[in-house]
């Protein structure tokens, strides 16, 4: 029995082709038309990837004319030829476990760590389960796959922090004050980028969110949107002495808070810190209020520079998630070998040996 | 067969502290399990080497300075196992782990475990002084690695740059609820021990009364400083470290001057 995986992914394809596939193709197809034995079609934004397991070898070509042939019934790619598919790769045997446990654990992806694709993962595993097409070789290696990215994201660091500017806002919020549920939060300028973080902020617990803008009008709606009270754009100033979390965004051409301003203000609250998220371009706050005790000031470049930390934190933990994965290739390898010693038919296990380890890239 | 006790319990300390260095190299910080389990060992040893020493010498062994620091690295292990995980301060472990491992070790190493035949008998309220009082400094150690903790924090979040160990450190504001808590638990201890020490019926060498009184007063006043908002977090923070080395020096001073004086 042959274990395999083929497909493209964002590594290999960019996203124009990669759309082209993802979607179209049923594991209903692949395993009637190009003979396996088990097949489970795994689709999402980033990757188009087909495993199987099948008697006899099936040849890169025939699964990706599965692909293609639905791909073809499609008025998007109906003028997509054959000669013009993008290079899949093939992994077999070991490598095919590896990259599996790989994509599984987020290591593969675009943005590293990210679990998503863990969930996606689980539900086209189901889905193939469900219809039949997953049988005992897909089901062993996919359900060591759950485990194994479990154990990465439990064992090492390429879950941590946020990587985008959004969710690096918030989390730092919460690195400050803990839980969100009593903080109270100003929003200083309704655009979409206050909107899209107060609503961040809401989905962690701030119920006390005011909203204040030059347009009292646009003030009130964002105020309802997201479920906070409009002050008049005057008042803000004075808003200061109580809050904790500051989101400021206006199209104001000078700082509208400077040390000089801000400092006879944090007098009345010198125990509680102030968060300000100043994501204005020009920026809203002078970067000499970071210097006040108790004031953790970040522009967007800030914010952008954290989320790249975070990333890079992520990468460096790519070498120790590459290590418990290789772990369990190699029992997992030992334990289907073990398997075939033990069965009278070699024929009813999957691979074993270094002829199944092969990898080849078309 | 007690310095052996000791000796397992700083190997065990030592564990603690390899293991988060690793940690930290490696940029996998996981302090939870491991520092638990390592610095309560440690302390599980500890407390069998005091619990011979004090049959041995008849009294709460506190007789020499080599005692005082055991009894003090005791005092701050104990501390942490019992606000560590009652504040999700885990982390705590890796910074008490060094503050134990060097307290004891300098203990160990120094020749200053003399023994002094006992020239009065046990006084139960001089034992107590001295017990609480040293727990009391186990108390103001915590405050002092917590603070340290809300400066790393604080200064990450100031420069924007975030390290691994950042996102294990408790949020600001519960590490400062902690110091205050840690410095009222302390100053409290301090209090009785202060006062017990005027009931021992024993002459109170000046030097060491005003030094003592003195400590007590920059607790106080950080205190009420933080109490009634005039000092801001982080110079609470700041002022804890600064409390402790005060503090230690005292005791230090107190335990040497007792050392000497009843030298024959």
């Amino acid at each position: 029995m042959n274990l395999f995986c083929v497909g493209l992914s964002h590594h290999t394809a960019n996203v124009e082709t990669r759309e082209r596939f993802g979607g179209h193709a049923e594991t209903d197809c692949v395993l009637r038309n190009a003979g396996c034995t088990e097949a489970l079609l795994l689709a999402t934004c980033n990757r188009v990837e087909v495993y199987g397991a099948s008697e006899k070898r099936v040849s890169t070509d025939e699964i990706t004319r599965c692909l293609m042939r639905e791909s073809e019934n499609t008025s998007a790619v109906g003028d997509l030829r054959y000669s013009e598919v993008p290079p899949f790769y093939r992994y077999e045997g070991a490598k095919c476990v590896q990259h599996l446990f790989r994509v599984a654990s987020g290591v593969d992806s675009m943005v590293v760590g990210e679990t998503e694709v863990l969930g996606q993962t689980k539900k086209a595993y189901e889905k193939a389960r469900a219809s039949g097409a997953a049988g005992p070789y897909l089901h062993r290696m996919f359900q060591r796959a759950f485990r194994v990215a479990k154990q990465v994201r439990t064992h090492t660091e390429i879950t941590r922090g946020s990587v985008s500017v959004g969710s690096v806002a918030v989390d730092l919020a919460q690195r400050i004050f803990g839980h969100l549920s009593n903080c109270k939060v100003l929003v200083l300028g309704a655009g979409e980028t206050s909107e899209r973080t107060a609503r961040a902020l809401v989905s962690r617990g701030v119920s006390d969110l005011r909203v204040s803008n030059r347009s009292i009008d646009r003030a009130h709606d964002l105020a309802r949107l997201v479920g906070g009270d409009a002050i008049p754009f005057e008042e803000w100033p004075e808003q200061c002495r109580e809050i904790d979390i500051l989101i400021t965004s206006t199209s104001s051409e000078t700082p509208l808070l400077t040390p000089e301003n801000l400092a006879p203000m944090l007098r009345d609250r010198i125990d509680r810190p102030l968060f300000i998220i100043d994501i204005a371009v020009p920026r809203d706050v002078a970067p000499a209020v970071n210097e006040l005790d108790g004031v953790y000031l970040y522009d967007i470049d800030s914010l952008q520079s954290v989320a790249e930390q975070s990333l890079a934190l992520r990468r460096q933990q790519i070498a120790a998630a590459e290590a418990i994965i290789a772990e369990h290739v190699a029992d997992f390898v030992d334990s289907i070998s073990r398997g075939l010693n033990r069965a009278s038919q070699p024929s009813e296990h999957p691979f074993v040996g270094d002829s199944s380890l092969r990898t080849s890239e078309l | 067969m007690d310095r052996t006790l000791l000796i397992i319990s700083t190997v065990c300390f030592l564990a603690a502290v390899v293991h988060s260095v690793i940690e930290l190299r490696a940029g996998v910080f996981r302090p939870m399990r491991f520092n638990f389990f390592a610095v309560g060992l440690g302390f599980i040893f500890q407390t069998a080497f005091l619990s011979i020493r004090g049959h041995s010498v008849g009294r709460c062994p506190l007789t020499n300075l080599f005692e005082v620091f055991i009894f003090l690295a005791w005092s701050v292990a104990l501390i942490y196992m019992l606000v560590g995980p009652a504040y999700r301060l885990s982390l705590m472990g890796a910074f008490t782990a060094p503050l134990v491992l060097l307290i004891q070790g300098f203990a160990l190493i120094a020749p200053i475990d003399i023994r002094h035949p006992a020239k009065v008998p046990a006084n139960p309220w001089l034992e107590f002084h001295a017990s609480i009082s040293t727990v009391a400094y186990g108390a103001f150690a915590l405050a002092c690695i917590a603070g340290v903790m809300y400066l790393v924090q604080e200064r990450q979040l100031k420069t924007h740059q975030l390290h691994s160990i950042f996102y294990h450190l408790p949020p600001l504001t519960d590490l400062f609820a902690a110091i205050t808590r840690l410095l009222w638990w302390g100053f409290v201890l301090y209090t009785f021990g202060i006062v017990s020490g005027f009931f021992t019926g024993q002459p109170l060498p000046r030097v060491q009364v005003v030094a003592a009184i003195a400590v007590w007063l920059l607790y106080a006043a950080i205190l009420q400083g933080q109490h009634l908002r005039r000092i801001a977090p982080k110079r609470v923070a700041a002022l804890c470290i600064v409390g402790f080395s005060a503090a230690l020096t005292l005791l230090w001073g107190i335990t040497f001057a007792a050392q000497m004086s009843s030298m024959p």
